[in-house]
């Protein structure tokens, strides 16, 4: 016991560097990058030209429709045979920007369809143009409804950011293994490993408590209330 | 003065404006009235192109413009016409996220970038009209429809339009509702607010216009002077529907 103890006391530095120099920026640069690659997906297959869209709707299907690990290993170790060498990191935030970004431009697609076509006329009416009415009217009564399901993708990439650990990337997980190969102590160091992921997600879930907090203060759509 | 000259409208196989041309005098309020799917509320959405006409022609003082089948307006050309008026909707459309002055600076602030502090006063004195200026930072969600609806009419004013257009601006009140909406309209009119309004409620056509224009299955049935055309309506569809209007309305005041 005192043994598990100690050990999970060592190793708790290594793990714990890993996770903020590895799993955090490379969690948070890729969510940010997706979701702007996501809005831009949402919004050409909402409003671009048919050739557009369809090309955005190829990439959303070939992303859902293959495994991240799949995806990861084409972009690291498949295309060098095409001349484009990139190192572990690169890669990672590439292959989790093209996957967040997929998986969340159809989130915003619904979210922008869901606010009243009413409002968009509203803003129209006042006389703004397209792009004052998207971001002054739409977007931010969007925000709010998309919250919880982009905060799963957010949880969802915390714990998808182990699986760098496959290509090369010295993330949280792949500490935890090194240290497993020369302690020969998996439970210990699985345990702990897990136990971080879970308090990464937990801070997570309290932030999302609290934007929904902040961007419920207006108190909803109208239409129920009239 | 506002023409609309040989408007028409067409969705797919359905034309719902079959060549309306009405005028509007500048100071004047004018009531579209007609049964649902007549065309009022297309008509009206056509004077701010919220629906872009199949053709004719819309003037709105020295701005007119005309549209072709296929031709597609610019969107400078469409501003420049939908900058002369202002719209108030059935069921308000006040912008959720933001306080009832927030909502009626939006338009001063974002699209004639005016300072935030000038656009707060017109805001403010526009409030003080519709008698909301003690709610002023009330989130819409909070407001009685009634009181929403004010807002509105104060956000739609606040560019200062030469034309109010109003999309059944009562009916989604109760009497008692309406009845604020029909004075704060009342008042505007008194001051000589050029308005455009469809609506099914007699109470607000008969009150506030002057003209009223009946339209049915996407043409102009009748049109006149609103004391003539609400008591003495020449056409036999007419009479039947105003006839209609006003069980309505006394079965709503029994209620």
């Amino acid at each position: 016991m005192l043994h598990w103890l100690t050990l999970m006391a060592d190793s708790l530095p290594s793990l714990l560097w890993a996770a903020l120099v590895f799993t955090v920026p490379l969690t948070l640069a890729s969510f940010a990058l997706g979701l702007i690659v996501g809005l831009v997906a949402a919004v050409v297959r909402l409003f671009g030209p048919a050739p557009l869209a369809a090309v955005v709707r190829f990439y959303v299907w070939i992303i859902r429709g293959t495994p991240l690990l799949v995806q990861l290993f084409l972009i690291f170790y498949g295309l060098p045979s095409a001349g484009i060498v990139l190192d572990a990191f690169p890669a990672a935030l590439i292959g989790f920007t093209l996957n967040v970004g997929a998986y969340t431009s159809e989130i915003i697609r619904a979210v922008i369809g869901s606010v009243p076509k009413g409002q968009w006329e509203a803003a129209y009416s006042i006389g703004m143009s397209w792009s004052q009415a998207m971001r002054r009217t739409i977007l931010p009564q969007a925000a709010r409804v998309a919250v919880p399901p982009l905060s799963n993708s957010f949880i969802s990439l915390v714990k998808d950011t182990s699986l760098a650990a496959a290509i090369t990337v010295p993330e949280l997980f792949q500490a935890a293994q090194r240290i497993v190969a020369t302690s020969y102590e998996p439970l210990i160091l699985y345990v702990e490993a897990a136990l971080i992921y879970l308090v990464l997600s937990s801070v997570l879930s309290a932030m999302q408590v609290r934007l929904e907090k902040r961007l419920n203060q207006y108190g909803g759509f109208l239409e129920a209330k009239s | 003065m506002i023409r609309l000259s040989n408007i028409e409208k067409r969705f797919g196989d359905l034309t719902v404006l079959k060549g309306v041309s009405v005028t509007v005098a500048e100071g004047r309020v004018t009531a579209l009235i007609g049964p649902s799917g007549g065309g009022k509320s297309t008509l009206l959405r056509c004077i701010n192109l919220l629906e872009i006409p199949t053709s004719g022609t819309v003037r709105i003082g020295e701005e007119e413009l005309s549209f072709q089948p296929g031709g597609k307006p610019g969107w400078k050309d469409i501003q420049r016409l939908r900058g002369q008026t202002g719209m108030v909707f059935q069921n308000f459309q006040l912008f959720p996220h933001r306080t009832a002055v927030e909502n009626v600076m939006e338009g001063l602030v974002t699209v004639q970038k005016w300072p935030a502090e000038k656009a707060r006063d017109r805001a403010m004195a526009l409030l003080r009209k519709v008698g909301m200026d003690h709610k002023a930072d009330a989130w819409p969600a909070t407001l009685s429809g009634g009181q929403q609806q004010r807002v509105a009419i104060a956000r739609a004013l606040a560019p200062s339009p030469r034309v109010l257009l109003c999309d059944e601006p009562t009916s989604a009140l109760d009497p008692e509702l309406s009845g604020e909406v029909v004075e704060v309209l009342g008042t505007l009119a008194a001051e000589g607010t050029t308005m455009v309004m469809a609506t099914h409620d007699l109470r607000l056509a008969s009150r506030i216009a002057h003209e009223v224009v009946f339209l049915d299955g996407g043409q102009i049935v009748e049109s006149g002077p609103s004391q003539t055309l609400f008591t003495h309506p020449t056409r036999e569809r007419t009479q039947r529907f105003i006839a209609t209007l006003t069980q309505q309305g006394q079965r709503g005041e029994g209620a």
